[in-house]
């Protein structure tokens, strides 16, 4: 008899949790991390999504129930309509600077300048208010004319209230009222998609999203020169900054998995890979506060999953100073022996199939590499089979052979 | 100069600036200061390749190479071009817009003589053709960090073949996307897996 639904669901949780937690399962978990392939299988265009949230949310729906993996992701396509009404400059996006079949590109530029560190450091949220909102968001430019609320008591606050009267100034509050509706709308959709998804017996992946406090400086705000830069021209200033992001990271962090009701935190990793810092830069900027960040989420019952990009073989030894049976570490590119040897019974692995290989090989070469990664990362368990970063361009049939592969071959014996 | 060389690659920023200020009031040929440069980051690049050094390593040296540049160029009198090795045409192809590992490139092609003409990034094919007919370079250098790059890759070869460009031109396909696997389904020459690689390559086809 076929299992319903919520028997299914039941035993994906089990099957999912045990293999965070390194204990013994049935077999392999699969659960490749979806980006804008189920777009292109369902032959809509990046725009199409990002214009119309039922169509991304069928096109998601529509491949997990076609390949039938062990987990979901919700659809990851951000909301056209928001980004325009911002005039946001962080991404390119169809109709924006790339074409509508392409996934968007992230725009970096020193939206923070080097010499912003005090002001940040000072006051965050009135730097954030006044200057990054505005360099960032086009549309918000105008809140630059406003003055600081520190000054808002007495008479002082008829003067502050005053700035929001001026009509570059209204003009930027309706930009973000209006937007804040598409993203809410947006958030609206994701939350159905998870209920449905459960409904039908598969298990969202993530819960909330973190960054690595170096990420949170060096992405969006000073950018990959300008962040390297400052460890060497001014690395107090960059320190003291990562500190104070430290704790609201954590907070976020909380709030989001608490708010989806899924305790799995992802955390995309973008500058500590090998060679983008040196060991010295990555055990000075970047290790503490991540591990401090994970060890916080860990004490609130949340499963930080680590998903670097990019090689990490040269952070594995510092990579296993965590818990036991309480992290998951996804790797795009990793010597998958050592990866095995130094974090095997300390935390669950995942990633590592090529994605090129998922759109040029054929399914016989992602066979070949998925039963060699089962061999090495599935010895023993804790080991979910995914590629190496979240899957945009790849032919159908080798995602099919990647999942009917791991649930044929994975099995523990 | 010879202490210019070692400041220079030991990436220390603060004593570099006195050092060419002295030197120029010295009476120096600023010339001779931009070849101690190039020769001091040709170090960088070797200490790169043996692991001693790292990315911020090298972004650093490339912002203290630019900044000599900007200072010492105005006190050049008469620009006669240098002699270059070869041309090489780099670019990130269409689609993405990553350009640090291409930059990166860049200056070590250029620290090791090579004239280097930059299209930028979200290049499209008909771009790179033009640019190999025009230029007539040694080297077309292809990069990308996505793998929306992969097929964007194979599109610019693919234009390049069908311009009938192929036989005049070695093509290197560089940036995180680019493996053994890749350089096959494009139909370039070679894959660069670090910035070195590229500098390696270039002088083999010299």
């Amino acid at each position: 008899m076929r299992k319903q639904p919520e028997e299914l669901y039941a035993e994906r949780v089990k099957r999912f949790k045990d293999t965070i937690e390194l204990k013994e399962t049935d077999r392999v978990v699969v659960a490749p991390l979806f980006q804008f392939f189920p777009v292109f299988h369902a032959g809509y265009t990046v725009k199409d999504v990002m214009y119309d949230f039922s169509k991304a949310y069928n096109a998601a729906k529509e491949t997990i129930l076609e390949f039938d993996p062990d987990m979901c992701i919700g659809p990851l396509a951000y909301p056209g309509k928001a980004l325009e009404l911002l005039k946001y400059k962080l991404l390119k996006w169809p109709g924006h600077g790339v074409k509508d079949d392409k996934s968007y590109q992230f725009v970096e530029d020193e939206y923070m300048r080097s010499d912003d560190y005090d002001h940040f450091l000072d006051d965050p949220s009135d730097f954030m208010f006044r200057k990054y909102l505005p360099r960032v968001c086009g549309a918000l430019e105008p809140l630059t004319m406003t003055t600081s609320a520190h000054d808002a008591t007495w008479l002082g606050l008829f003067s502050y209230v005053a700035m929001f009267g001026q009509p570059g100034v209204i003009n930027a509050l309706e930009a973000l009222t209006k937007a804040g509706q598409e993203f809410l709308a947006w958030y609206g959709s994701l939350g159905k998609f998870n209920m449905e998804m459960k409904e039908l017996g598969y298990p969202n992946m993530v819960g909330g999203f973190a960054f690595a406090p170096f990420d949170v400086i060096g992405d969006t705000m000073r950018g990959t020169t300008g962040i390297m830069l400052d460890m060497y021209r001014q690395p107090d200033k960059l320190l003291k900054a990562i500190e104070k992001v430290t704790p609201w990271t954590i907070e976020t962090a909380i709030n989001s998995a608490k708010a989806a009701g899924n305790p799995v935190v992802m955390f995309a990793l973008h500058k500590g890979a090998d060679g983008f810092l040196s060991p010295e830069q990555y055990e000075t900027f970047y290790w503490p506060s991540l591990k401090k960040v994970m060890l916080a989420l860990i004490d609130e019952g949340l499963v930080p999953f680590i998903y670097s990009e990019g090689e990490y073989t040269t952070r594995l030894e510092l990579l296993a100073d965590v818990p036991k049976g309480k992290v998951i570490y996804h790797f795009e590119r990793v010597d998958i022996y050592k990866a095995k040897e130094i974090l095997g019974g300390i935390a669950c692995l995942t990633g590592n199939v090529p994605n090129n290989l998922l759109y040029t090989g054929t399914p016989e070469d992602v066979k070949d590499y998925c039963r060699e990664l089962i061999d090495v990362w599935g010895k023993g368990g804790g080991f979910i089979l995914d590629a190496a970063a979240v899957i945009d361009e790849a032919k159908a049939e080798n995602i099919k052979a990647m999942i009917d592969f791991t649930k044929e071959y994975g099995v523990y014996k | 100069m010879e202490k210019l060389v070692n400041l220079v690659a030991d990436l220390k920023e603060k004593e570099i600036n006195k050092e060419v200020d002295q030197l120029l009031m010295d009476g120096h040929d600023p010339r001779d200061i931009l070849d101690a440069c190039r020769k001091a980051v040709s170090i960088v690049g070797d200490r790169f390749q043996n692991g001693e050094y790292f990315v911020p390593d090298l972004v650093l040296s490339g912002v203290i190479l630019n900044d000599v540049f900007n200072k010492v160029k105005p006190k050049i009198k008469s620009s006669n071009e240098n002699q270059t090795l070869g041309k090489v045409v780099i670019g990130t192809v269409e689609g993405d817009v990553h350009d640090i590992g291409k930059n990166i490139v860049n200056l070590l092609l250029d620290v090791n003589g090579f004239q280097v003409i930059d299209l930028g990034v979200d290049v499209p094919p008909e771009e790179f053709v033009r640019a190999v007919k025009e230029e007539k370079p040694l080297v077309l250098g292809l990069s990308g960090l996505l793998t929306l790059a992969a097929q964007a890759m194979k599109d610019t070869v693919d234009a390049i073949k069908e311009a009938g460009l192929r036989d005049q031109v070695k093509i290197i396909i560089g940036g995180a996307v680019a493996d053994q696997n890749l350089k096959e389904f494009v139909g370039a020459d070679e894959f660069g897996k670090d910035a070195q690689d590229a500098v390696t390559f270039a002088k083999k086809f010299l």
